[in-house]
């Protein structure tokens, strides 16, 4: 076998790991899915019916990509929380003295987070549909969003990946990444509009990631974006492209990031 | 053949100012158990870890199986098995589905794979819970299955990290033959461990650690000599001490030691069971009755107390329960 066939091998034994892990303990699977259904029903019936949005449709069409984006965001905390966990258990020791490729444990590992994506998102689709959403772009628009929502939350991982092996414990990635994520997805156009931030808070709205992608994918959707959109600036007229740059610059910077720094990492 | 061999490792965390390693070199002839002893933060894992391929030194060169360490890791790995301090197995999967993740990164086939995870399982007596959770094995239990994930490509050098800390003394007594067994096959063993008792058992030779260096290597016996030959200790009232003294300064050549606190006299002797009873003789017809009386060979404790000063395991350890010679420090943890 050659080198690369190998490493993807490697990647491939680990991802099955984590998905031999959800089925050896199906309540890992179970909040997984839980938690995001949840933040769904809550958003709809608790502000569904005080946010007036002059979308046909009403809220849950604006609330279902924001909560979407926010979950695949929040990838970045099961990435780091899994890998601090290896960390501190000495697994991570153990797959470096293995003799396998240098990357198939950072590969493998945000694969099946990005594998256990799709199923949450699937979930959340159809808990969605439920309460009233209605995407109105046809099929393969529909497609290009979810498609875009996972791709996000790949990147999103990496950053995970970074956190994880830095903290090197559990409890402790489990708190940077709440801390880190939750006001990126509420310091956004996600739940409600931007224009009733402070200017500065606007601005920073604006550019943050979480507001393009939720920007783009309302468009991909079929919506218009209400929300954002304060100062016909680049990220708010151009969400799609802006989403694009944002999503190859967090790979550019930390798949190598994560990968020196697996290398060089020790328990 | 040398199947192990580190020289003059320095590795220096916190800008230099801490010195894990400081010009540490040993070596580990083939087929042979090297026992690598000393206190917590001697740096034992250090060596393990720089050896296993885990950790870069700042400088100096180590070898494996003839393999240049720093410069070929990837050729170390395929030829070493490392079993650490901590299970590190997924906890979540079985003992099977951990043997076969381990089989598959190894590349062996499906079907060796499981071949290879069905007799090591047996090997290590956990078939009957093979398919069980490792959450739910005892701590022996997860340490054999921790050690057999390392065994799959039937490495010809094992590297153990403190293979039963934290083990209960059954625990260990099933190791201890576990890794007996191992030993007999053939396998080259670089072990650590913090227990002196554990290095005088599983370990051809003992290397003792301290601040990053080896201070002193030889066999358990050799060591011991180093501390001196057997010793005549006698324990007696404390009205009877001066007495006592003069009458071991007649059956020793060598310093008499006496502690007052313990009411205890003790003298290196060259004649062993014969000095003991001139010295039990003298002392009755001078009608002392000694409460203790005995000859004592070093432990590897007094070993580690002569040649570094402190006591190995907790350096805040009193030294009385130290010089009162054996101890239990095995179940300490």
């Amino acid at each position: 076998m050659s080198k690369l066939s190998n490493s993807v091998s490697d990647a491939l034994i680990i991802t099955k790991r984590q998905i031999l892990q959800l089925t050896r303990v199906p309540e890992l699977l179970i909040f997984s899915t839980i938690q995001p259904v949840m933040f769904v029903l809550l958003f709809r019936y608790v502000f569904g019916g005080s946010i007036e949005t002059g979308q046909p449709g009403g809220y849950v069409q604006l609330l279902m990509p924001g909560i979407f984006v926010q979950t695949v965001a929040f990838t970045l905390a099961g990435t780091s929380v899994g890998l601090a966990s290896d960390m501190q258990k000495g697994l991570i020791d153990r797959f470096r003295s293995l003799p396998i490729s240098r990357s198939a444990v950072v590969f493998g590992r945000t694969l099946g987070d990005a594998a256990l994506n799709v199923l949450v998102l699937l979930v959340m689709g159809i808990a969605g549909y439920l309460v009233g959403w209605r995407p109105t772009s046809g099929i393969f628009m529909i497609f290009l969003g979810f498609l875009f929502l996972f791709v996000f939350g790949y990147a999103m991982s990496w950053i995970g990946v970074l956190i994880g092996l830095s903290v090197k414990e559990e409890r402790v990635a489990q708190n940077v990444t709440f801390i880190a994520v939750f006001p990126l997805t509420f310091l956004s156009n996600a739940f409600a509009p931007t224009t009733g931030m402070p200017r500065f808070l606007q601005y920073f709205a604006e550019w943050n990631p979480v507001s393009t992608m939720v920007a783009a994918c309302r468009q991909l959707f079929g919506l218009k974006n209400e929300f954002g959109a304060t100062a016909g600036s680049f990220p708010s007229e151009n969400p799609l492209e802006m989403s694009i740059i944002y999503i190859v610059l967090l790979m550019a910077v930390f798949i190598p990031l994560s990968i020196r720094k697996y290398n060089n990492t020790s328990k | 053949m040398k199947a192990v061999i580190a020289e003059n490792l320095i590795k220096t965390y916190d800008k230099g100012r801490v010195r894990a390693l400081d010009g540490l070199s040993l070596d580990v002839e083939e087929g042979t158990v090297l026992g690598v002893l000393g206190p917590n933060g001697a740096g034992k894992t250090t060596t393990v870890r720089v050896l296993t391929t885990l950790l870069k030194p700042d400088s100096g060169a180590a070898q494996v199986a003839g393999i240049n360490v720093l410069k070929d890791p990837d050729e170390v790995r395929k030829v070493i098995g490392l079993s650490g301090q901590y299970a590190a197995v997924d906890e979540t999967l079985t003992g099977w589905d951990n043997l076969i993740m381990f089989g598959r990164l190894y590349h062996l086939s499906g079907k060796q794979a499981a071949q290879r995870a069905t007799d090591l399982l047996e090997q290590f007596l956990l078939t009957d819970r093979a398919k069980s959770p490792i959450r739910t094995y005892s701590g022996g239990m997860r340490r054999r299955l921790d050690l057999a994930a390392s065994l799959i490509v039937k490495p010809k050098i094992l590297f153990l990290d403190e293979p039963t800390t934290g083990l209960d003394p059954r625990g260990r007594q099933d190791m201890w033959g576990v890794i007996d067994e191992l030993v007999k096959s053939g396998v080259t063993l670089l072990l650590t461990t913090q227990y002196l008792e554990e290095a005088d058992h599983l370990a051809d030779e003992i290397a003792v650690i301290d601040h990053g260096k080896v201070i002193a290597r030889g066999t358990s016996d050799y060591l011991k000599r180093q501390v001196g030959g057997e010793k005549l200790e006698i324990v007696v009232e404390l009205k009877d001490l001066a007495a006592t003294k003069e009458i071991v300064a007649k059956v020793s050549a060598s310093a008499v030691a006496v502690d007052e606190g313990m009411r205890q006299i003790s003298a290196p002797v060259t004649t062993g069971s014969k000095a003991l009873i001139e010295a039990a003789r003298m002392l009755d017809d001078q009608g002392i009755h000694p409460l203790d009386i005995g000859l004592k060979r070093p432990s590897l404790d007094d070993v580690f107390l002569s040649l570094t000063g402190h006591v190995a395991e907790d350096e805040q350890s009193d030294a009385l329960q130290t010089a009162g010679g054996k101890g239990k420090r095995g179940e300490k943890r």
